[in-house]
């Protein structure tokens, strides 16, 4: 049999930190870095008698992000205890949420080479993150930061309804693309605050039951997570070709040598006794509720791409592009609002900024300009104060320093020539330096005058006007 | 009469008359906790000259209760002062902050003349699993004070201390004030708030008053009483002045004696002594009938499994990584674990980790806990219904007077039997004064719980106050200090 005969089921426990001010049970900021041990109090250090209280916002924000993943949400929900010892876990347990999550049995929809598919959402439940271990340079133990501790979570478990590392690629850029949509996650990966457990298994296609699975845990790069899946499904596909057996494992995923690892067996899994937290209260939530958070949800990806189509008359394509990334989005639209021209904005981010972003690694929200700023420089471009050469070397001193365009161009003195005197002595410079080619436009060559252009460019280092100079050197030609 | 033996009430009386000042109080009672905790050792940490410290900048009472002294079982947070628990785990560890009943005291300005020994982390009927040292009962040096409170209720007892604050799980307020001769209350569950009680077991957790006498207990749970935002299980009703329960009338109240109370495993003398106090109900105008409550028959099961499951879970934090006990015996991590927490804990705590762990593990969950939680349901149903009969249930507080230190040290299942009569209630939920009803051929105290509705403390409190203005305990008997 060959990998063909095949079919790869992947499952997905994805945590998202949310982005409320304050950690889940206390009121310590969530804010990412400080000192070590300093975003901490009483409650997320676990000392002796310090009691959580909940955070009204998690809650809010768990179910926005369960409406706007198809999700049913409950009426009455609890948190749970899951124990176990670890040394970034003060209270020795982390408090969750056991047998009745927040949401169920919602769905994302995804589309891979042009088709759609609807990717079954188990559950998304709230929790706490642990704490961060950082082990001593000099090898003398591992100290114990706090600052995490503490900090709200949401795991989205999916149902194994992926069946290709490109799915679970298009399934996580939506889920992030989602949620940064309705403002509850940053979705920072560098600062690891998406992270997903991937549960893999293969079958002989048209099996009904399940392969054996074995789990990836706490995979933050999606590139990464592409990669082990694809080793991991082919190495299960090679052990039942060779007559073995999968074992359910917990795997660890190497990066640099491409590899997955066992870290332990199903024999040494956790038994994590979970119990309802004694200490907090059943939460309920109201249909009223439920209604003014649906309120809040913003307009989502789908309808501002077919938004774009029509009141933008943008392509299907661009809209596409644009509308992927809720911060490109949102950079359009204002710097639309400034300059009126969503094509020239469309272009300069689809190519330029994309482009940028891609050769820099940066992600869409690390732009450092502002979207008024993109917008005045297109607003130049119109004007004719620069040509859009000249922009794309604006936008380049923009996203090292992030000042107005015309500033730049100021500084810079990248103004661009449109008075006409300027530029018909340049014309007449140019051709009188260059007999040859006039006489070739004249038996009928037409690039010579794009290279007399080329060479009035030259001159002017790119700041003359191309269409001026274009009529001028017309008009000379021809007299 | 020396100013130790006086209430807090009579203090307070006199101090307005100006017939005594602040500072004779602390030093009265320095003098008494000189003189007699050698004999009690009812303390872990004595902070005495401290408060008397603070008693000496006090030039005029800004507060009614600015000044007057109190004693605080060693398992609430106290910032900057060691908060043991009793035990080695937490020996040398001092609060980083103050516990919400701490802070309202502070408020109200008391001052605090030390942390009183307890069972290890409550868990215990003797104070016997103290890691530190043992307390006497004042009435029989001998004899165990009772717990886990026995250092509250002894230094109460002993005049060490006008009153102190206890915390009762399982019956760690009541049981102890029984067996000492005082009174003790275990508020309805969310009453007080639990921020800063290192929890035994987080649902059945309250902390309460002990006093000399029941006019204390209520202004006492005025001044810790109350809705605290940083304690989710604390209930937000409305705040009620205690002290105006403190009325000499049970004409017509409606007292339900639950037989099952009164038979097997409990004590003639006591059996009898409490049988006698309902009589003098009667004679004052009660309405007294028996019935039955037989489910209280499952509520010392229901009570382990509950408060081990939760203990099991509430005591993970003593990992030895953070704060408290650190073994020096290790190579790798898991022996830090297990051998901070070997060497940390008391034979008793691990007994109670071991037991939870096991009824929460994969497997036996719904056999123990879970099944534990639905018979919880059922308790605190057969209470609802008896409570729409009667006002107040009376029953002894303990099955036995208190006991020879070491008598039954050996036995843990012996030990439990004596939250027989108090646990019910703290799996129901439900308020429970003990007073003290006699003493038995011994002179050993005996006490009886008037247990009442939920959030209806006023009605128990109107009932022991009746009982004690009629009987006057405290001026018939006293401790002996003698062995």
């Amino acid at each position: 049999m060959s990998n063909q005969d095949y079919e790869i089921v992947i499952g997905l426990e994805v945590h998202s930190e949310l982005s409320t001010k304050t950690k889940i049970f206390c009121s310590c900021p969530t804010e990412f870095g400080g000192k070590e041990n300093t975003h901490c109090c009483p409650v997320c250090m676990a000392m002796p008698g310090a009691l959580p209280v909940l955070n009204e916002k998690v809650v809010e924000y768990a179910i926005k992000a369960g409406l706007a993943t198809n999700c049913e949400i409950a009426s009455i929900s609890k948190n749970d205890r899951k124990n176990y010892f670890y040394p970034d876990l003060p209270k020795s347990y982390q408090i969750s949420q056991f047998d009745m999550p927040l949401c169920e049995k919602g769905y994302i929809e995804i589309e891979v080479d042009g088709e759609k598919k609807k990717i079954g959402l188990t559950r998304i439940h709230i929790e706490e993150d642990a704490g961060k271990l950082n082990h001593d340079d000099y090898g003398r133990g591992s100290l114990v930061d706090l600052n995490r501790a503490g900090v709200p979570l949401i795991e989205i478990v999916s149902e194994p309804d992926l069946r290709s590392s490109k799915e679970v690629d298009a399934y996580l850029k939506k889920l992030k693309s989602i949620l940064e949509y309705i403002e509850v996650s940053d979705c920072k990966m560098e600062e690891g605050s998406l992270r997903a457990d991937v549960n893999v298994s293969v079958r002989r296609k048209g099996s009904k039951e399940f392969g054996t699975r074995t789990e990836m845990k706490n995979m933050s790069s999606f590139r990464s997570i592409v990669r082990a899946i694809d080793y991991e499904a082919q190495r299960q596909i090679d052990v039942l070709e060779d007559g073995g057996e999968v074992t359910q494992d917990t795997l660890r995923w190497d990066d640099v040598s491409g590899k997955t690892f066992s870290m332990r067996s199903k024999e040494d899994a956790k038994d994590y006794r979970y119990f309802p937290e004694p200490d907090l209260a059943i939460i309920k939530i109201s249909e009223e509720m439920k209604e003014n958070i649906r309120k809040t949800l913003p307009e989502m990806p789908e309808v501002r791409r077919e938004r774009y189509v029509k009141e933008f008359n943008l392509p299907e394509y661009d809209s596409k592009v644009l509308t992927a990334e809720k911060a490109l989005s949102d950079m359009f639209e204002k710097a639309n609002s400034i300059c009126n021209n969503p094509k020239a904005v469309s272009n300069i981010i689809m190519t330029d900024i994309i482009g940028y972003l891609n050769s820099e690694e940066m992600e869409a929200k690390e732009i450092p300009f502002s979207p008024e700023q993109l917008g005045n420089l297109i607003l130049l471009i119109d004007k004719g104060t620069i040509s859009s050469s000249i922009a794309k070397k604006v936008l380049q001193e923009m996203f090292k320093e992030p000042k107005e365009p015309q500033k730049i161009i100021e500084e810079k003195g990248w103004v661009q020539i449109s008075d006409e005197g300027a530029i018909k002595e340049v014309v007449i410079k140019i051709l009188e330096a260059n007999p040859q080619s006039i006489a070739d436009f004249k038996v009928g060559k037409d690039k010579a005058l794009g290279f007399l252009v080329g060479q009035a460019m030259k001159e002017t280092r790119g700041k003359a006007n191309p269409q001026m100079l274009n009529k001028l050197f017309l008009e000379e030609l021809k007299k | 009469m020396e100013l130790y033996e006086l209430t807090v009430h009579e203090l307070l009386e006199k101090l307005d008359n100006k017939e005594i000042t602040l500072e004779e109080i602390t030093k009265s009672y320095i003098d008494r906790i000189n003189d007699k905790e050698k004999d009690v050792q009812a303390f872990v940490t004595l902070t005495d000259k401290e408060a008397l410290g603070k008693v000496q900048t006090i030039k005029e009472r800004k507060t009614k209760f600015e000044g007057i002294p109190i004693g605080i079982k060693d398992n609430m947070c106290i910032k900057g002062t060691k908060t043991t628990c009793s035990s080695k785990m937490l020996e040398n560890f001092i609060a980083p902050y103050n516990a919400t009943v701490i802070e309202k005291l502070n408020e109200e300005g008391l001052v605090s003349l030390g942390k009183l020994n307890m069972d290890e982390f409550a868990m215990g009927t003797t104070t016997e699993h103290s890691a530190f040292k043992k307390t006497c009962n004042p009435w029989n040096l001998n004899k165990v004070p009772g717990g886990s409170s026995g250092g509250a209720a002894s230094a109460v007892a002993a005049n060490m201390v006008p009153w102190a604050l206890g915390s009762d799980t399982g019956g760690s307020i009541r049981q102890p004030a029984s067996l000492c001769g005082v009174v003790g209350l275990k508020p309805t569950y969310g009453l007080v708030s639990r921020y800063g009680l290192i929890a035994y077991a987080s649902s059945l957790d309250q902390i309460g008053p002990i006093t000399k006498d029941v006019e204390d207990s209520a202004i006492l749970l005025n001044l810790i009483a109350g809705h605290d935002e940083k304690d989710s299980t604390s209930a937000n009703v409305d705040k009620k002045d205690y002290t105006k329960a403190l009325v000499r009338d049970v004409k017509g109240l409606k007292i339900g004696v639950p037989k099952e109370y009164f038979g097997e495993g409990i004590n003639e003398e006591v059996s009898i002594s409490v049988k006698n106090a309902i009589k003098k109900y009667e004679e004052m105008g009660a309405i007294v009938e028996e019935f039955s409550l037989p489910i209280a028959d499952y509520a010392l099961a229901t009570y382990y499994i509950i408060a081990c499951a939760e203990a099991s879970s509430n005591l993970g934090r003593f990992d030895g990584i953070r704060y408290g006990y650190r073994t020096k015996n290790f190579e790798s991590l898991k022996d830090i674990y297990v051998n901070s927490r070997t060497e940390g804990f008391g034979d008793e705590v691990k007994r109670r980790i071991i037991l939870g762990t096991y009824v929460l593990s994969s497997g036996y969950y719904d056999a123990y806990y879970k099944k534990a939680q639905k018979v919880r349901t059922l308790i605190k149903d057969q209470f609802n219904s008896a409570f729409e009969k009667y006002d107040v249930i009376i029953a002894p507080t303990a099955p036995n007077v208190a006991f020879n230190i070491g008598e039954k040290s050996n036995n843990p299942l012996e030990l439990y039997m004596e939250d027989l009569c108090t646990v019910p209630i703290n799996v129901a939920g439900v308020p429970s004064i003990s007073i003290p009803c006699g003493v038995n051929s011994e002179g050993m105290p005996i006490g009886m719980q008037l247990i009442g509705k939920q959030f209806d403390e006023e009605t128990i409190i109107r009932a022991a106050y009746t009982y004690e203005q009629e009987t006057k305990f405290m001026e018939n008997y006293r401790p002996t200090f003698k062995n």
